[in-house]
């Protein structure tokens, strides 16, 4: 990068640096790069932010099917995060920490749930609730075209993303203190409970708050396994489409913009609280 | 005293097998050997960390073998010490006392004792974060000191520690196992530590633990 200071030096050593120079020529590409991405990343947001007007953001703000959309997808992705996080402790350390026969296997089932196609995964799910079993479950507790089948269909991607990050965060974590731990009288999750989970903070931190991103904008498996009802179902995601769909563009881009502010607000809360840990 | 009777132990490529040693009660033992042959090894499995495919694992004259690592009454002091990331200084020492539910006061007394007699009572508010290796080692040692062992397994605590610190280490355990009666056994590949310490030198290669008087 010491090149790119070059540039405020004089333009033209800059150039010169860039001839001659090949680790100048180096560092120029990936800035490139990097700057090309950034500013096409700035240039949707912008595009999309100067659509709308304030009078349009504060319309679709007011209207009743919106609220509550806002409200469900709040109340959904932090319950999703709060499940993910659950699963994903257990189940990232467990890979961390263990060898097994199938491991490799296990790990790329724990994956499908990220290659495979959102809609797909919607449309796995209505059938699995179609079985004997899935039957008797959402007669139980009633998934299909709920709530509680919201959470289950942004559960099933967050979490496959929390159990990636956490198995890296105790990857990252040796496994010596806990052996210590047990030397001084802890059971093997004794020792997990009270030495490697503080530490693992702000890993959980970010495991959740990935959650939480990828639940908020969740909308192929939720629409296909929980629907599109309004005031019933309806998810920021599902507004966005009906919105759309009805032909209310400036809806539809307030409501866009409301998911990028809460997108952007979650991600930088947690980052500050993650780095306080 | 520590004894290990035909321990055998195998995982994957590595093996140990028909692995005897003894250490007599209140001796310092230095464990030697060439990098790899498998001296943490033994170390882990006198702790419980690792469990053998056959023989027994003796510590005070007890048979220890089928025992959790916690109830062997050994500490542990591994490579880097091993420190607790989240915990304060006077949390680690005072962990093990907390583990087995000791009185708040009991437990103050104890961490302030012996950070006194290892020199870190000035640290005890600190995080781990920032302390030198010398001060790493010396919390660990307190803190595995803190429950009272009758054994001491240390696998290498001197060699990560710079040149000038490594007398002044050497001589606060040797004073430590003195003071507390502990019997020691202490990992090293160098032979200075051993002539330095060793009342007795076990010689680790190709699976065969030798032991002599120093």
């Amino acid at each position: 990068m010491a090149s790119l200071a070059r540039f405020f030096i004089g333009p033209w050593d800059f150039i010169l640096s860039l001839v001659r120079d090949p680790n100048a020529r180096f560092w120029f590409y990936l800035a490139l790069s990097t700057a090309g991405y950034v500013l096409f990343i700035v240039a949707m947001l912008v595009a999309t932010a100067v659509h709308s007007t304030p009078g349009d953001l504060l319309s679709a703000l007011q209207s009743r099917e919106i609220q509550h959309s806002i409200y469900l997808s709040l109340l959904t992705c932090s319950l999703t995060a709060l499940l993910s996080l659950l699963a994903a402790v257990p189940i990232g350390y467990l890979l961390a920490r263990c060898r097994f026969f199938g491991k490799a296997l296990v790990e790329s089932i724990l994956d499908i749930p990220i290659v495979l196609p959102p809609m797909v995964i919607g449309l796995c799910l209505l059938i699995l609730f179609q079985t004997g079993l899935g039957g008797f479950v959402d007669s139980v507790i009633p998934f299909t075209y709920t709530v509680f089948g919201v959470v289950l269909a942004q559960f099933v991607i967050g979490v496959a993303f929390a159990i990636r990050t956490m198995r890296g965060t105790f990857d990252q974590l040796s496994q010596r203190p806990e052996d210590v731990a047990m030397t001084l009288g802890c059971s093997r999750g004794g020792a997990m409970w009270r030495v490697t989970l503080p530490a693992a903070g702000k890993g959980m931190v970010a495991a959740a708050s990935v959650a939480w991103a990828r639940s908020l904008g969740e909308f192929g498996p939720v629409l296909v396994f929980a629907g599109a009802t309004r005031m019933k179902t309806e998810v920021l995601p599902t507004t966005v489409w009906l919105e759309l769909s009805v032909g209310n563009l400036e809806g539809a881009i307030a409501v866009s913009l409301l998911m990028v502010l809460f997108a952007m607000v979650v991600l930088v809360a947690m980052r500050l609280v993650g780095e306080r840990w | 005293m520590i004894e290990l009777q035909n321990v055998s132990w195998r995982v994957d490529d590595f093996s140990l097998t028909g692995v005897n040693c003894a250490v007599q009660d209140g001796d310092y033992a230095v464990l030697m050997g060439p990098t790899g042959c498998g001296k943490t090894t033994v170390v882990e499995i006198i702790c419980g960390l690792r469990k053998p495919s056959a023989g027994r694992v003796m510590v005070a004259g007890a048979d220890v073998t089928g025992c959790l690592p916690g109830d062997r009454n050994i500490g542990y002091v591994p490579q880097d010490g091993a420190l607790f990331p989240t915990m304060t200084v006077g949390e680690q020492i005072g962990f093990g006392l907390q583990v087995r539910r000791r009185a708040k006061d009991d437990i103050n007394e104890s961490v302030s004792r012996l950070a006194q007699e290892l020199g870190i009572a000035h640290l005890l508010e600190r995080r781990v974060h920032g302390l030198s290796g010398g001060e790493r080692q010396r919390v660990a040692l307190g803190r595995a000191l803190a429950v009272e062992p009758r054994v001491l397994l240390l696998d290498e605590p001197i060699s990560a520690l710079d040149e000038d610190m490594r007398e002044g280490m050497m001589a606060l355990l040797k004073r430590i196992q003195k003071e507390h009666a502990v019997t020691v056994l202490h990992v090293t590949h160098s032979s200075w530590e051993a002539d330095q310490l060793a009342d007795c030198v076990l010689r680790m290669e190709n699976g065969v633990i030798e032991a002599r008087k120093a």
